[in-house]
């Protein structure tokens, strides 16, 4: 899916080289074999294997002497069905609701703050390298040793409840538990959006700022006309980024607030609560629905927002490299 | 777009890989079962090198024993295998390695409570009885030991739990002994100011699995009967379940107790800020190290109280078991009867303070001295009740925090929460 501005450009290279299309194409397919092997085989064998055993059950019953009686059978869609509807649906949609509610509060948190942490890196300041340092250090951090460093902060005589002054709670089951766990994700990967936005920063070229001050615009116009739309392909690739991470959250709620509590249970929570218990039919079919969810995110975040986040970076990228010849092409790229 | 929409679920499988690999392995073993584990008891045969997989080695005094049976026994090594510090990811190795029939692990060090699973799916080998003079055990750790009257590991170190009390205190208040039951303990805090009364291991885990089992048999009531069959919902039961949640009612168990697991309740107890508490056998020599602990020598230990007498403490602790893919299965057996020897036994409780699961070495002289807590916890010991055998075990636990932390936080009635474990229970275990 490439855009519209770039399929005239690249249309007239395509017919002058029309006749090599077809033999380097298979040379091309020749050279990505070995790739496409170890793909297939570390990518899609585990997917068909998970949804293969989605489809099964492990027996548990027992036998007269008390030994499991063995053998997988063949169930068809029941695993889904019972998730979908049966006893453990609530527990589903529990932890489908926390995961979507995890996803929207804390990548619109950790966005906002990212962006504010970004510029102000982007300042020109005495010790602009340490604090570029020092801010990369939670997410430098394993998310475990992350969680277990916010479980003593969070625990009743902890620090937390030391600065608010009343007694919290904050690994029990309630909303706390979930604020929690929300303030130690921002914690840890504001400071990857940031990044992230800063090195987008840094591909603004001056002289649009120059150009605009002269045309006599404010810091906020600036801000809102120029910064915000030449960051905006880098930001949407960050905010990709954790939007599917934050949709697979699991070691945090884990370590901070403990298994099996509600208010903080994901769905991978869930899929490793049952393959744990041996119940690995149920776990695929958790995992895959999983799976599902968050193609879909994907999926609709890159139609609603971003049209195409990896195209739109290589036409900045070629955008800037016109920028030598003539600087009409940024004008329109900032327009736009 | 098309190469983002392929790409991104890359990133989402990891755990799910992980999951469908095991899966993998799962289905790689199925098929051919029995034909490995068909050995009967005292048929162990075989004879070389082996390995013993457990837990971190955090003493260090495992691999010190595992060296001098290797010096002994020069053509039949043991290499120690260290499988991570948490409960689970050894469980989970262990059932990886069982699935896919690998002879990797010899000797397992399991937890008490997985021998069943462990031996209703045909992953270790029943032990020939004759092999082990289990009169010489604890009676309470020979039962977790076995499946279905039959041996399937040896008891190997225990654990139970003790009521922690602030000697200073008791005897400022003109308390001369610890309490016996619920309703002393309730009135000696009436006589105590200014700390907690007592706290426990409430936290949604493993914990609260033990601290609720021996609320219920200290009341007289059980979790799971002598025939295996859950038996919650009696007024002995709700007795000890309300003991607990009224303590949390009435402020006699601190709020924040809910959030306790052995560490924090631990920390309380060391800061002064508790005068009772239900705590394992390791608290001792830490709390009794000058520095960070503020209680050192000011507290003793005594057994568990109950609601008309002492207490029935829960059994933690571990068996050694043989795997029923491994090689070198009469090896194994005599390794495991080192290891559960009385020297080996005396040697391992003197380097790193664990139990032993022998009756006879809480008798001995040098080690009273030096753990002088030994008779009050073999009194414990022998009073201790197992956590319910069951093959399905992590689904039993998982349904025993859900009713108890219910009631604790005041979710549901005491009944409630019985009635609902009781018919939960029913549908996980299987007569």
């Amino acid at each position: 899916m490439t855009t519209t501005t770039a399929e005239p450009e690249t249309g007239s290279v395509r017919r002058g080289s029309g006749r090599d299309v077809q033999g380097s194409g298979r040379l091309a397919g020749l050279l990505l074999s070995p790739t496409l092997l170890v793909l297939a085989l570390v990518v899609g064998y585990p997917i068909i294997k998970a949804l293969h055993d989605s489809l099964y059950q492990r027996s548990q019953g027992l036998d007269a002497q008390g030994f499991v009686v063995q053998g997988d059978r063949f169930v068809g869609l029941k695993n889904y069905l019972d998730i979908f509807s049966g006893d453990s649906s609530s527990m589903f949609w529990n932890a489908f609701w926390n995961t979507t509610f995890f996803t929207v509060t804390t990548v619109v948190i950790e966005t906002v703050l990212g962006v504010t942490m970004a510029l102000v890196m982007h300042q020109a300041f005495r010790g602009r390298g340490l604090v570029r340092a020092s801010i990369l250090v939670p997410w430098a951090i394993p998310t475990v040793v992350s969680g277990l460093l916010w479980r003593w902060i969070f625990q009743a005589d902890g620090v937390a409840n030391a600065l608010i002054g009343t007694q919290v709670l904050w690994t029990t089951e309630g909303f706390h538990a979930k604020v929690a766990v929300i303030i130690a994700d921002t914690w840890k990967t504001a400071p990857f959006v940031g990044l992230l936005v800063l090195a987008g920063l840094q591909t603004i070229p001056r002289d649009v700022y120059e150009a605009a001050r002269v045309d006599g615009a404010g810091a906020q116009q600036q801000f809102w006309r120029i910064t915000l739309p030449m960051v905006k392909p880098v930001l949407l690739i960050a905010v990709l980024f954790r939007l599917l991470d934050v949709l697979r959250m699991f070691d945090l709620p884990y370590v901070l607030i403990g298994e099996r509590k509600q208010s903080v249970e994901t769905l991978t929570m869930l899929a490793l609560d049952e393959a744990n218990n041996l119940r690995y039919g149920p776990a695929a079919a958790y995992a895959t629905i999983l799976f599902v969810y968050v193609a879909l995110v994907a999926y609709a975040f890159v139609k609603l927002l971003g049209t195409d986040v990896i195209g739109q970076m290589r036409q900045q990228g070629k955008a800037t490299s016109k920028r030598k010849k003539n600087t009409a092409p940024v004008r329109q790229e900032v327009t736009a | 777009m098309a190469g983002i929409s392929r790409t991104v679920p890359a990133w989402s499988r990891g755990a799910i890989a992980i999951g469908a690999m095991a899966v993998v392995l799962a289905a790689c073993g199925s098929g051919k079962t029995g034909s490995g584990s068909g050995d009967a008891a005292g048929r162990l045969s075989g004879r070389g090198p082996i390995t013993l997989a457990q837990g971190k080695d955090t003493s260090g005094n495992v691999q010190n024993q595992v060296n001098t049976w290797n010096s002994r026994h020069p053509k039949e090594q043991v290499r120690l295998i260290e499988l991570p510090e948490d409960a689970d990811a050894q469980r989970q190795q262990m059932v990886q390695n069982a699935q896919t029939k690998s002879d990797a692990y010899t000797v397992l060090n399991l937890d008490v409570v997985w021998t069943s699973e462990f031996a209703a799916n045909r992953w270790i080998t029943p032990l020939p009885k004759a092999q082990f003079d289990l009169s010489k055990f604890l009676p309470p750790t020979v039962q977790t030991a076995t499946y279905r009257d039959q041996l399937y590991a040896a008891p190997w170190k225990t654990d139970a739990g003790l009521l922690y009390y602030r000697t200073d205190l008791l005897k400022k208040a003109g308390i001369s002994a610890p309490p016996k039951t619920w309703d002393e303990m309730k009135t000696d805090c009436g006589k105590v100011k200014g700390v907690n009364c007592y706290a426990g291991q409430f936290d949604k885990y493993e914990g609260l699995t033990c601290n609720f089992s021996e609320a219920v048999d200290s009341a007289g009531g059980v979790v799971v009967d002598d025939q295996g069959k859950p038996d919650v919902n009696t007024p002995q039961a709700k007795q000890g379940l309300d003991f607990l949640v009224q303590g949390f009612k009435s402020g006699l168990i601190p709020k924040e107790a809910i959030t306790y697991q052995e560490e924090p309740a631990r920390r309380a107890f060391e800061k002064g800020n508790l005068l009772f508490l239900r705590q394992w056998p390791y608290q001792w020599a830490l709390s009794n190290k000058p520095g960070s602990s503020k209680v050192v020598g000011k507290f003793d230990v005594a057994p568990l109280p109950g609601l008309g007498g002492p207490g029935a403490p829960t059994l933690g602790g571990h068996n050694l078991a043989i795997s029923a893919f491994a090689k070198n299965k009469a090896t194994a057996l005599d390794f495991i009867s080192f290891l559960t020897s009385e020297n080996t036994e005396r040697a391992n409780l003197l380097a790193s303070s664990e139990a032993p699961t022998l009756a006879s070495l809480y008798g001995d002289p040098e080690l009273r001295k030096k753990f002088p807590y030994l008779p009050v916890l073999k009194a414990s010991l022998l009073n201790a009740k197992p956590r319910p055998k069951a093959v399905r075990y992590g689904d039993v636990t998982a349904a025993i925090q859900e009713d108890a932390y219910a009631a604790l936080t005041g979710k549901m009635t005491s009944d409630q929460a019985l009635a609902d474990l009781q018919n939960k229970l029913g549908q996980l275990i299987q007569p």
